[in-house]
């Protein structure tokens, strides 16, 4: 993740508290959703960026996941979302969501 | 009027010793990590100039292999050895590190490029012999310092060093004590972008077949910035270059927007020809030492060579119609605007489909398409998958939601409409520009007729809007002599006459009647 976002990340859990803040990614396949979602939850996997050994353990989805889709009008989805869903392998997406936050997660 | 495209020039330059020195990656590692093993480990992962001659992206960058012909090697290709290894291609030259160094020096006109004189003395006559390099631009190479000034002015005044095989044999001293736009680390990131812009466009010349005074304007689309502290981005790089590479009668101007720079100025080239403004006008971008070994870190960890050692550079002539050079259709402009939004989505669409739409034709109308052409076996090994692969799942996705395309045909799309990446990572250079030789090409030959080149451009990275950039382009075969298409001949304008008499004495005669 990048290392701007990571700082970013960091602020928004401290002003708001990390139970408040959910992370919501739009990454194109399902290791780099993984690395991110690692990156907020266990902290920066490749020790370069702020998050590094900081364990925020944030709430964190992919855009595609249906815990999202759920909550989103289905006619902005159709509008925004619902090529990148025919392109983007969904369920490798979900398999690597839900293990990090399985492990990871704390709120 | 319409513009053309008569020549284009590729050229790829092999610096492995800036990968170490230069790229962003690893300078940053040395401030944050300067014990780190990545650091120890990466100058065994450089490649040889051999190595980089025989690699198979490379010889389609240059034209002596085609994007039909790397599709056919399985991935990834740093293991394979390519039968082509040529340093001189039809489209260009993949330039060894020593001649760089030379004609780095021989860009700079402000003293301040000090080479070794040893190091000049072992390698002119390689750049003497080297196919495209005059007279003129060889004058320019200084007979060298000795090697003590060189250590001087790097351990004492701040010089950036240039390096060949480990070796100090050269540097870029500072062009001003305090200002850091003029800093010896700028002076040498603009000075690499120069003498690559200059080695692209003695080879779009020549490729385009016209003399060097018929150019009249230049426009540089690198995503460099060269000016002082009082105009950071004053430029301009257009100009600094034509008048290395001889163009003696141009003027020219610097056009931005990240990766998308390079369709925005071949735009706004196209634009000035077609509006006759000016006959001749050349595009042109030289490479970037920043992003030299950028994703070194995934390649070292996972055993690979390091693959981003090249400078790259291309540059166009665009001209007035010829009557047989494939020809800009303007009609067909894609641009991402402010209110477009972000999502992938929306962004193809105004890149895509907008444009389409607005000329009546479909998706598959366009033969081929050329968005962002990173190699792959660059990005894959760095976790950002294949990239022009990405891109065409995302069009041929759009194609199904408009039922252009049967949804069992996905996955043919990118073979039949698409192209398999060959360009180094380097930002604009793989920006959708990478295919225009071998599409002119393929167009004058027949075997294509309409092809659409897709640039995007990270201008959040300026930190100036938070907004994506983009704009798409169709090149397509000449339409043929425009006095033909545009005129009516004396057997129209007889026919059109006897047929509106025969209407006339109709009326008449219905009257009559």
């Amino acid at each position: 993740m990048d290392l701007e976002n990571q700082k970013r990340v960091k602020e928004f859990a401290e002003q708001y508290g990390p139970e408040n803040v959910v992370v919501l990614l739009g990454a194109a396949e399902g290791e780099a959703s993984g690395l991110a979602a690692e990156t907020v939850t266990n902290g920066d996997p490749t020790y370069a960026g702020p998050l590094t050994g900081v364990q925020l353990g944030l709430k964190v989805y992919h855009v595609c996941e249906p815990e999202i889709k759920q909550e989103i009008d289905p006619a902005v989805y159709e509008e925004q979302v619902s090529m990148m869903e025919m392109v983007l392998d969904v369920d490798d997406i979900v398999a690597e969501m839900t293990a990090i936050r399985e492990q990871y997660c704390k709120y | 009027m319409k513009s053309v495209i008569k020549g284009t020039g590729y050229i790829l330059a092999h610096t492995p010793d800036m990968v170490l020195h230069n790229g962003t990656t690893q300078t940053t590692e040395r401030i944050v990590n300067p014990d780190s093993e990545y650091l120890k480990e990466l100058p065994n992962h450089l490649r040889t100039y051999e190595q980089v001659l025989s690699y198979w992206p490379n010889q389609v960058y240059i034209g002596n292999k085609t994007p039909d012909e790397l599709a056919a090697i399985e991935q990834p290709w740093c293991d394979k050895v390519c039968d082509q290894n040529a340093r001189y291609g039809k489209f260009g030259q993949i330039m060894p590190q020593e001649e760089f160094l030379l004609l780095i020096q021989a860009c700079d006109v402000f003293d301040l490029v000090k080479i070794d004189k040893d190091f000049v003395a072992a390698h002119k006559p390689a750049l003497e012999a080297n196919e495209i390099m005059d007279a003129d631009i060889l004058s320019r190479v200084t007979a060298g310092v000795d090697a003590e000034e060189v250590a001087h002015l790097v351990n004492d005044e701040h010089a950036e060093g240039l390096y060949h095989n480990g070796a100090l044999v050269g540097c870029v001293k500072r062009a001003h004590d305090i200002d850091v736009n003029l800093s010896a680390h700028v002076m040498l990131e603009n000075l690499v972008s120069k003498a690559s812009s200059v080695l692209s466009i003695l080879y779009a010349v020549k490729n385009a077949g016209i003399e060097k005074s018929d150019v009249e304007y230049v426009i540089d689309c690198c995503e460099e910035a060269c000016g002082d502290m009082n105009q950071r981005g004053g430029g301009n790089f257009a100009k600094a270059a034509a008048e290395i590479a001889g163009l003696s009668s141009a003027t020219g101007s610097d056009a931005r927007g990240f990766c998308a720079g390079p369709s925005h100025a071949i735009i706004e080239g196209a634009s000035l020809v077609a509006a006759g403004a000016y006959k001749t006008v050349i595009i042109t971008a030289g490479g970037c030492t920043a992003k030299l070994g950028m994703n070194g870190k995934d390649h070292v960890k996972k055993g690979l060579p390091a693959l981003e050692d090249m400078i790259g550079g291309f540059a166009m002539v665009i001209t007035q119609d010829d009557g047989v050079s494939p020809e800009f259709n303007l009609s067909i402009l894609g641009r991402h605007t402010v209110g477009t939004g972000s999502a992938p989505q929306a962004v193809i669409s105004s890149l895509v489909t907008d444009p389409l739409d607005r000329a009546g034709l479909k998706i598959t109308d366009i033969d081929k398409y050329s968005p962002e052409m990173q190699n792959p076996d660059i990005t894959k090994p760095a976790g950002a998958g294949d990239v022009p692969l990405a891109n065409y799942k995302m069009i041929a996705a759009l194609a199904v939601k408009r039922g252009e395309l049967q949804r069992a045909d996905l996955a043919n799309f990118a073979v039949k409409h698409g192209l398999t990446g060959w360009a180094p990572t380097q930002g604009h250079i793989p920006s959708g520009v990478p295919y225009i030789g071998f599409a002119r090409e393929d167009i004058m030959a027949g075997k294509i007729n309409r092809v659409m080149i897709i640039g995007k451009g990270s201008l959040f990275l300026g930190r100036m809007t938070n907004l994506f950039d983009g704009v798409s382009f169709v090149i397509q075969a000449n339409s043929g002599a425009e006095e033909a298409q545009a005129g009516v001949s004396e057997d129209e304008v007889k026919g059109m006459i006897a047929k509106a008499m025969k209407e006339f004495a109709a009326t008449l005669l219905a009257q009559a009647e």
